[in-house]
């Protein structure tokens, strides 16, 4: 049976190209893997390789033709004993592979256009624990120790490894007594390696375990970047949800105290960008607690950025059994009328502090504390100002692509009737951190300055 | 090349090489068929031939046993056949139709199969080795003695991460087999261009790895180095280096003219030491097969991989919904699904 051999398309792009030479010539018999044509594309000229066996029938396309599109056949291989003559070939190409009906799927949620009066979402306003529960005070660091503990009592598949987790006790103190309980099977330390143990944990939770990866800090894991998103993150989607990453990326993130510009960087908004990532930042350890719990139970990778000034921080955790908070879920730590402040992690201490000020100049503030930045509670945010029909964000992270800018282009999307003025986000200055105790003060932003800003948006 | 030397009187059944020889020939048989759909169009954007390469998965799927783990890069396709892998889910993958193995989500560089234990088709060069040491570590964690068999090429060799594998991987004894495929160019980079450290296996010994250079178009060659490291693998002694000279025919993917070689030089290669002409013969003159039984492998081989088009062009595109669906997991984990 005679074969129409196609114009080839060689490589992503190409359309038409140029026949340049052939290399075989009607009667020749050729076999797989011969080389039968060179054929120039717009970037290269490429040898064009027989598929099948057989005798070249017919020439269809004379060396030189520039411009023959992609699937335009042209030659005819013949079986031996067939002849040319017998040869009848489709005029028309062949069809392309089918086209998808493009542009015709579904957008996000959040990109639609209001056509009618914006409607209050609906939002869980349950408190994360029932009235009346007994609290403990400790601090973040501790906290989060718990919460690995519990997880780690509970199921076997979860184990936590980084640098210095284990003997030193964590760098920072958070996995303090984790090796004494759970052993050297379970709380590894690892060579100074962020790329080389990222791609290792993302491994392991393909295998089937849990993992837990500690960053001595975030700043360290843009060495690591490349597998928490390429392979934890996409993974799932890329193997039609056969298979993913059930872990915990973890450490202090932003800045610290005169650290400089390399040890210095909030980086909430980066991670707040993949889809496949969850990303957490708390604030206070009751929070810390409940969703590093949650973190580890989930079954995608999630980002859980902590801050080394929080960890120190004495709150309230209520002493449960077993206490988790969901994910998506804003906390409202101050109700208000004046003004919507929106925080998450240590952005929440200026905005609290702001608060208290403004309601000594009589300007009631509603605070509230994102929690999770992915999934983000934005109906929550979105209730408030509808209420206060005013709304400052604070965050440590640079301005430009910031998780504040995120929420103005929501919050204008979704209740722009409501505002009275412009959101306005308050965020670390566009610069690299700086060292000198004074400059370092001024690039971190200050309650002074939501102070400031809430005073704009309030025409105050 | 390795040495040249025919392998010594093997030990092997008659079924055995004439499986060897079906698995290399579908390999082929499909690696061309792919080639061919690329050249129509209906396989779109980047796709990497493993022509020329086979004895690599042949041989070494040949030292695996059941729940063995397998990982590689975005040169993926012959692994895959090559692990059991069903024909129409790659191919249907490749023209990115809701029957391929990621709903045509993921295409030729990120396949996966739970069921074969293959993990990917991995997109970033050398990324799958770190990931590979992390399977090898689930499975000692877990306390039983599957092995993982991470595959990367000369040019992923360069990587840092390699050798940030390396360290951990003999340091907690991983029982993970880093198969170094060395084909000799990275995309048009030979290793001539690329290291002055060109015996990539020894560089193991730096982090106290054992390991070895074998023939890979000498697909029983490629078996017997398996076996070893397997076994050392599975005592519990860490991880092993295989470093398996072999030759891709075309070019690094479907758009690469192949400037860097001369013409001579992969004709020479195919003709001399073609994987699948040596086992061919070896069936032929040592009387293990007649002509007529290899001609019926052909038309069966034949067969699967035009199925397999069929398969994948029949296959409908995904529906619009699956854009949004796979981007997180719900109550269940991925794994335990």
């Amino acid at each position: 049976m005679a074969i129409e051999i196609l114009m080839p398309a060689l490589s992503p792009t190409m359309e038409e190209g140029t026949l340049a030479k052939w290399l075989v010539k009607e009667g020749d018999t050729v076999s797989s893997g011969d080389i039968m044509a060179e054929i120039e594309t717009d970037k290269a000229t490429m040898e064009f390789e027989a598929v099948d066996e057989g005798v070249v029938g017919k020439i269809l396309v004379s060396e030189g033709t520039e411009g023959v599109k992609v699937n335009t056949p042209i030659a005819v291989l013949i079986e031996e004993g067939e002849s040319a003559d017998d040869i009848e070939t489709s005029s028309a190409p062949a069809p392309a592979a089918l086209s998808g009906e493009e542009g015709k799927a579904s957008a996000p949620a959040t990109a639609a256009t209001p056509s009618e009066p914006p409607v209050a979402p609906s939002v869980d306003l349950s408190p994360d624990y029932p009235e009346g529960t007994a609290m403990k005070e400790q601090t973040v660091r501790e906290a989060i120790r718990d919460a690995m503990a519990e997880e780690m009592r509970a199921d076997d598949t979860v184990f936590l490894m980084g640098e210095e987790v284990a003997e030193y006790q964590g760098a920072y103190k958070v996995s303090q007594g984790l090796l004494d309980e759970f052993g050297s099977r379970r709380v590894i330390d690892t060579p100074i390696t962020e790329h080389g143990f990222a791609g290792i944990g993302v491994g392991a939770a393909f295998g089937g375990l849990r993992p837990i990866v500690e960053f001595m800090t975030w700043n360290f894991a843009m060495q690591a970047i490349d597998h928490i998103i390429n392979s934890a993150a996409k993974t799932l989607y890329m193997s039609g949800g056969q298979m993913g990453a059930p872990m915990v990326f973890r450490g202090p993130n932003g800045a610290a105290a005169r650290v400089g510009a390399q040890h210095s960087q909030d980086y909430a908004a980066w991670y707040m960008q993949v889809p496949g990532l969850k990303v957490v930042m708390p604030y206070s350890a009751a929070d810390a607690k409940g969703l590093m719990k949650t973190a580890i139970r989930d079954n995608n990778p999630v980002c859980f950025l902590e801050n080394e000034i929080l960890y120190g921080r004495t709150f309230d955790v209520p002493d449960m059994d077993d206490f988790t908070i969901p994910f998506g879920k804003a906390r409202i730590w101050r109700e208000g009328t004046d003004v919507t402040i929106v925080s998450f992690g240590i952005g929440m201490q200026y905005a609290l502090e702001a608060a208290d000020k403004l309601a000594e100049d009589g300007i009631s503030a509603e605070v509230i504390d994102l929690r999770t930045i992915r999934p983000m509670d934005t109906g929550t945010v979105i209730n408030s100002v509808m209420k206060t029909n005013r709304c400052v964000t604070v965050e440590e992270g640079w301005p430009q692509g910031s998780v504040g800018g995120y929420l103005s282009t929501v919050i204008m999307q979704e209740a722009f009737d409501y505002l009275d003025a412009p959101v306005i986000n308050c965020t670390g200055k566009d610069v690299p951190m700086p060292y000198a105790a004074n400059l370092e003060k001024h690039a971190l932003i200050t309650t002074a300055e939501v102070v400031e800003a809430v005073k704009q948006v309030t025409y105050r | 090349m390795a040495a040249r030397k025919a392998t010594k009187k093997p030990n092997v059944s008659a079924d055995e090489l004439k499986g060897y020889y079906r698995d290399m020939l579908l390999i082929r048989r499909f690696e061309e068929k792919a080639g061919q759909l690329y050249g129509m169009g209906l396989i779109g954007g980047f796709c990497h031939l493993y022509i020329g390469q086979e004895a690599v998965v042949v041989g070494l799927e040949a030292a695996a046993e059941d729940g063995d783990k397998r990982i590689t890069s975005y040169r993926d396709h012959g692994h895959m056949l090559a692990c059991g892998m069903d024909a129409n889910g790659v191919m249907a993958e490749l023209t990115g139709r809701e029957g391929g193995y990621s709903k045509g989500k993921g295409g030729s560089m990120h396949m996966f199969s739970k069921e074969k234990h293959f993990y990917g088709g991995h997109g970033i060069v050398a990324a799958q080795v770190p990931l590979g040491a992390g399977l090898a570590f689930s499975d000692m964690y877990k306390g039983n003695d599957r092995v993982t068999f991470t595959y990367f090429g000369d040019g992923a060799a360069n990587q840092g991460q390699v050798y940030e594998a390396y360290n951990m991987a003999e340091l907690w004894m991983l029982p993970v087999i880093f198969v170094i495929e060395n084909n000799q160019y990275a995309m048009g980079t030979s290793t001539k261009r690329s290291t002055k450290s060109p015996s990539y296996w020894e560089r193991g010994a730096a982090y106290g790895i054992p390991g070895e250079e074998v023939d890979g178009m000498d697909v029983l060659a490629v078996k017997e180095a398996g076996q070893k490291a397997v076994a050392h693998c599975r005592a519990g002694k860490g991880p092993y280096i295989l470093e398996i000279k072999t030759y891709r025919y075309r070019g690094h993917s479907m758009s690469d003219p192949a400037k860097y070689r001369t013409r001579e030089e992969v004709q020479k290669m195919r003709d001399e030491r073609d994987p699948i002409e040596a086992v061919r013969s070896m069936l032929l003159t040592g009387k293990h097969a007649t002509e007529d039984d290899l001609k019926a492998i052909d038309k069966e081989i034949k067969d699967i991989v035009n199925a397999s088009a069929e398969f994948a062009k029949e296959s409908p595109e995904p529906a619009l919904e699956e854009l949004w669906t796979d981007i997180y997991a719900g109550d269940t984990a991925p794994q335990n699904a």
